[in-house]
């Protein structure tokens, strides 16, 4: 008897069959009123164009592991451009034989990101394992050591490249953009004046004139016979120049801290570096997570423009290969490739920081 | 009998004096916001300072833990002189609480880790034991079945007895109070007052600036009346209240008083 209660009792909670489930959903999203009713006839009509013949180009007519000339005679999608080159595109001129060292290396790159997604292990411990993990990815890379052959940083592209360029980046700009906030807050006018100066004239030019800078300019300043790394200086123009948005993008979480957060912690005997550690940028950072966040995104994306001072990322690698008469004509298929690519890069990086920002905002 | 306790006051000025402030002045830009300030605190003096909105008691006792800076005269705070010397600033403003009109406690941090945070970065304290003490901190302020919220899950009256013991934790000599119970609802002022009179029973030397009369007259030894910068009248508070001398005190007290 006390069983069959609250099944009664929940059955006569019941909402009526039209309002809930897959009829109840589409009739209040698709079909509430006249205008909407029309705009989803004609979305389904536009679907019902495209979606076919691009599904049977993709999937249906296409070729994946064939060499050229059996894509000349499909008219479906020519994915062997992929498969037959893959490891060009991915390594570069990275030496044949060597390329486990690049893939190992990634490996290591990923498995720590991926421990890292989990702020419960964001100890000192883990810090270490980053700092011997990147030694460890320049061991594999350089070679020279432990009888790996050589590889000089020249024959470095590919995927490789592009995440050492942006994992590098990104993971030195942000820490250098936050105290470039701090030192635009100061109360000392020279460091300030420095900060904003360099903010603004960073900002102030495009990230190509500085790749072109730092290559160009840049070894006429050096004395005779010293040279810079290509790729250190590819790095180091896109630190500076993420930093200075970083730098914007932190100065207004800054702002957006009441001035008795201040005044608390300097009466409890805080002092301006523990304030800062402790109170202050702890709350300003998580203010500004989305911001940061589209601003790591983009620069990910623009690591792709040191193709102009020649070095060969993941997007000149695959370029190269639509130079040659085999493959000349399929670019649509590598572009595509090569979009999923980042965007697997980007798409996790914003699900990433969704997910950061709702596990902080639960705690207050 | 004003004769008895002025003297008594008089004879502890020696060595018993816990704040020590001469011909204290201050400006914001052109406006002298103090105008000569002479004020001092014993050891286990308690202190009411009441006026008009603007007449300078918040800068006041802002300055005595340098979260404003004074221009001329003298501060002095247990024998240290508050100088731009920051490893003095820093020194004092862990003797010295401080309990604000917005309670201002750190809302990314559990009631907790707001109570052990001075005592870990500032004293040194191994963890532990500083959050055996916040936990006892917390007891006393009846709140200690708060201890793991944030403060964002708290009342206002809850609030700002956390930032009471926040303070307390600190092991502070001198505890400054800048109107504690305005920014409270009517209901929860009392629950604030309750443990500034149980903390004042104990011997805590304290300034407060607030207009609650029933907690000046009952834990003060002195009521002060600030107007335009200056401390215009002081005395016990049986004397302040029943038979103030200047017409602006009277005139203030009858405003509050209606
Ligand atoms: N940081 C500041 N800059 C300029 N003027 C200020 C500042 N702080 C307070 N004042 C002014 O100083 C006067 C005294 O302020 P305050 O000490 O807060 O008064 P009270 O606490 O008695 O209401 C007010 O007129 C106020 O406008
Ligand atoms: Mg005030």
């Amino acid at each position: 008897m006390e069983k069959t209660y609250p099944d009664a009792y929940m059955e006569s909670l019941k909402p009526p069959v039209t309002s809930i489930g897959v009829i109840g959903w589409i009739r209040f999203n698709l079909f509430n009123g006249a205008f909407n009713s029309i705009l989803t006839i004609i979305t389904l009509l536009l679907l019902w164009k495209t979606v076919p013949p691009v599904f049977k180009w993709a999937f249906i007519d296409s070729v994946w592991f064939a060499d050229s000339s059996a894509c000349r005679g499909s008219d479906g999608a020519c994915w062997s451009i992929i498969s037959a080159n893959f490891r060009f595109i991915i390594f570069g001129f990275f030496p044949y034989e060597s390329q486990w060292r690049p893939l190992l290396a990634m490996t290591l790159l990923f498995g720590l990101l991926f421990y890292s997604k989990d702020r419960n292990h964001w100890k000192k411990s883990l810090g270490y394992a980053w700092i011997i993990g990147l030694i460890a990815m320049g061991m594999f890379m350089r070679g020279g050591i432990f009888g790996l052959a050589p590889v000089e940083s020249a024959k470095w592209g590919g995927l490789p490249l592009t995440l050492l360029l942006s994992v590098f980046g990104l993971t030195a700009a942000y820490p250098l953009g936050v105290i470039l906030a701090l030192g635009r807050q100061s109360k000392l006018p020279a460091l300030k004046l420095l900060c904003v100066l360099y903010i603004e004239l960073i900002r102030g030019v495009p990230l190509i004139s500085l790749l072109f800078m730092s290559s160009v300019i840049f070894p006429l300043l050096l004395p005779e016979g010293v040279t810079i790394n290509n790729i250190l200086r590819a790095q180091t123009a896109i630190i500076l120049f993420t930093a200075a948005y970083i730098a914007e993008v932190v100065r207004g979480g800054l702002q957006g801290m009441s001035l008795g957060q201040y005044e608390a912690a300097e009466s409890i005997g805080l002092n301006y570096y523990l304030t800062m550690r402790l109170i202050i940028l702890p709350q300003a950072l998580k203010i500004v997570i989305p911001p940061t966040v589209s601003i790591l995104i983009s620069a990910f994306k623009d690591t792709s423009l040191v193709v102009i001072i020649s070095l060969w990322d993941l997007l000149k690698t695959s370029k190269s290969i639509l130079s040659n008469p085999e493959w000349m004509g399929f670019s649509r298929e590598l572009y595509i490739f090569i979009a999923i690519l980042y965007f697997l890069g980007c798409f996790s990086m914003s699900n990433y920081s969704r997910k950061l920002e709702k596990e902080l905002s639960t705690e207050n | 009998m004003n004769q008895e306790s002025s003297e008594r006051t008089n004879n502890q000025t020696e060595n018993g004096s816990m704040i020590e402030i001469i011909d204290m002045h201050k400006w914001f830009g052109e406006f002298h916001v103090l105008q000569g300030i002479n004020l001092t605190v014993h050891k286990g003096e308690r202190i009411v300072i009441c006026g008009p909105s603007g007449s300078g008691k918040s800068t006041l006792i802002r300055c005595i833990n340098r979260l404003e800076e004074h221009q001329q005269g003298k501060i002095v705070v247990d024998g240290i002189e508050l100088t731009n010397n920051i490893k003095n600033i820093e020194k004092i403003r862990a003797e010295v609480g401080m309990v604000f009109q917005h309670f201002n406690l750190f809302p990314h941090l559990t009631i907790v880790e707001n109570l052990s945070l001075g005592p870990i970065w500032v004293r040194k304290v191994p963890r532990a034991e500083a959050e055996e003490n916040a936990m006892y901190y917390l007891d006393k302020v009846h709140i200690a079945e708060q201890a793991r919220k944030f403060p964002g899950q708290l009342s206002g009256g809850q609030q700002q007895r956390v930032a009471i013991a926040r303070s307390l934790c600190m092991n502070p000599k001198v505890m400054l109070f800048d109107e504690p119970t305005s920014a409270l609802d009517p209901e929860m002022i009392k629950e604030v007052l309750d443990v500034m009179i149980e903390l004042a029973k104990e011997g805590m030397t304290m300034i407060v600036v607030s207009h609650e009369m029933g907690f000046a007259k009952s834990v003060a030894h002195r009521v002060m009346f600030m107007d335009f910068g200056r401390i215009v009248e002081e005395n016990t508070p049986e004397q302040f209240f029943e038979n103030p001398q200047h017409d602006r005190t009277k005139l203030f007290l009858s405003q509050i008083l209606h």
